[in-house]
């Protein structure tokens, strides 16, 4: 039997990014099997129907991997469970009657373009300013042609699970980007195909993250707390030790 | 040399400056605190008296001492313009916050930091200032020694006041929240946090914030109860 469950929802709505937003309560009916953005859609729908404007919000691949769902669920990036994005979260969580208050990520670095939508867009140049790596074209190398050590491999896998959802900048009281940028640049400079350019990458990106405006590390570990995909504080140590061996060693970038 | 301002200017160089300033003062805490343990000495403060001669006048001391001051500056003043700029960075804060995963001190290092100084600005008044350039404290003759200043009556009459009392002991509590996230986090900044050595450095840590302050405290309420007429 599933139950059916009345809660309210408390939700940030900003017309655009120059207006200034305030908070409006709507009640909506949900069903514990849903997921959180399944509960947003029937909320919408509702709108609709009363010829309201829907709550925009950001969603893909709705199975945890794309990282697009970005809102700040009571206090919380991804809503209170760990380990889960928001569209893993189910309404199961919550209780009947409850109010859930959901606002869009807050950063200087992530503009509200509206209602629970921001700009992500910072973490594309980000990416991009960590260039290349230089591997040969043509045929695709044998498997483990290159060999690399278990747990490096396992460290870098690690980082890479990061989807750059910016759960971390949301989390961050400082609203550094500082986890998912080592997550970036700990998965390449963990590996062998990452080694050519290491000194030259973390230069690069953290030149980058710091021109967009976030915030600076103060090592709190709200970001490793609220990381959907459990990306561990140890990568923004990788990422100090390679910024400072590549300043004191490598070319100027 | 543009690099050097390059990195200094970047977020992990102004970390860095953090991390380096705070290791340096949390062993000058060692040294401070193994030094004032001889106001617990009963010889009418001849030790105290003497070792306070020492310190001023000692050269090398000297150096460092200066050294010392220079990154206190360095670390409340960079302390200080991170905390600014996050909180630029960070813009407009949570209607409902859910922090209970992170800890009071590692999000108030600023704050704790800033009354820290202002602590440090009042002891030094106290004693450092009203030795060295006032005519205050009174002169004591000791065997191999010059005239020196009487540092130790000066302290015996500051701790008999129970509000000086209290504001030392105030000022060591916000000393302790402010090591228990320092110590460990400049490790961290530093790129050193490793399976192996890093619960090590986070025990270390806990008890070095809890018994370097502590040890600090004895002293105020050891002349408040015992020494006090």
């Amino acid at each position: 039997m599933s139950a059916d469950m009345n809660l309210k929802i408390k939700v940030w709505r900003q017309k655009n990014n120059k207006a200034s937003g305030s908070f409006e309560t709507y009640p909506v009916v949900a069903n514990e099997h849903m997921s959180f953005l399944e509960m947003l859609d029937v909320l919408n729908e509702g709108l609709i129907n009363q010829k309201k404007e829907p709550i925009a919000f950001e969603h893909d691949c709705r199975e945890g991997i794309c990282g697009t769902c970005s809102m700040v669920i009571n206090g919380q990036p991804h809503g209170p469970s760990s380990g889960t994005t928001t569209c893993q979260l189910h309404m199961r969580h919550f209780k009947d009657g409850d109010i859930i208050v959901v606002e869009p990520y807050r950063a200087s670095a992530f503009p509200v373009l509206k209602d629970l939508a921001v700009d992500r867009s910072a973490f594309d140049r980000i990416i991009q300013a960590g260039g290349y790596i230089s591997v040969n074209a043509g045929q695709a190398p044998d498997g483990n042609a290159i060999p690399i050590e278990k747990g490096r491999a396992g460290q870098s896998f690690e980082a890479a699970a990061c989807i750059g959802c910016g759960a971390c900048v949301a989390a961050c009281p400082n609203g550094s980007a500082m986890l998912f940028t080592s997550a970036k640049i700990a998965h390449l400079g963990h590996l062998p195909q990452g080694e050519v350019e290491s000194n030259k990458r973390p230069q690069a990106m953290v030149a980058q993250m710091d021109k967009e405006g976030f915030g600076m590390c103060s090592n709190i570990g709200a970001c490793e707390a609220e990381c959907p995909k459990e990306i561990k504080l140890e990568n923004i140590a990788f990422m100090n030790r390679s910024y400072l061996k590549a300043v004191f060693s490598g070319e100027e970038v | 040399m543009k690099w050097i301002i390059t990195f200094f200017s970047s977020s992990i160089g102004k970390k860095l400056l953090m991390s380096l300033t705070g290791l340096f003062l949390i062993l000058f805490l060692v040294v401070h605190l193994i030094g004032n343990l001889q106001l617990l000495k009963d010889d009418g403060g001849e030790a105290f008296n003497t070792y306070a001669y020492m310190m001023t006048h000692n050269p090398l001391i000297k150096i460092v001492a200066y050294g010392n001051y220079f990154f206190i500056i360095l670390h409340a003043f960079v302390g200080i313009s991170i905390a600014l700029y996050n909180k630029g960075a960070k813009g407009q804060k949570y209607a409902v916050s859910n922090s209970n995963k992170t800890t009071w001190a590692s999000k108030n290092m600023a704050l704790l930091g800033t009354l820290i100084l202002a602590f440090i600005l009042i002891h030094m008044g106290d004693f450092w200032f009203k030795m060295k350039f006032t005519d205050e404290l009174g002169m004591k003759s000791y065997e191999g020694f010059p005239e020196v200043r009487d540092l130790y009556t000066r302290v015996s009459t500051a701790f008999s006041q129970l509000w000086i009392v209290v504001v030392y002991l105030i000022g060591m509590m916000v000393l302790s929240f402010h090591l228990w996230h320092g110590f460990q986090s400049a490790f961290q900044t530093l790129g050193l946090n490793h399976k192996k050595y890093t619960p090590l450095i986070k025990s270390v840590g806990k008890a070095y914030a809890i018994l370097i302050p502590l040890g600090f405290a004895v002293i105020p309420i050891w002349y408040f109860l015992f020494k006090t007429m």
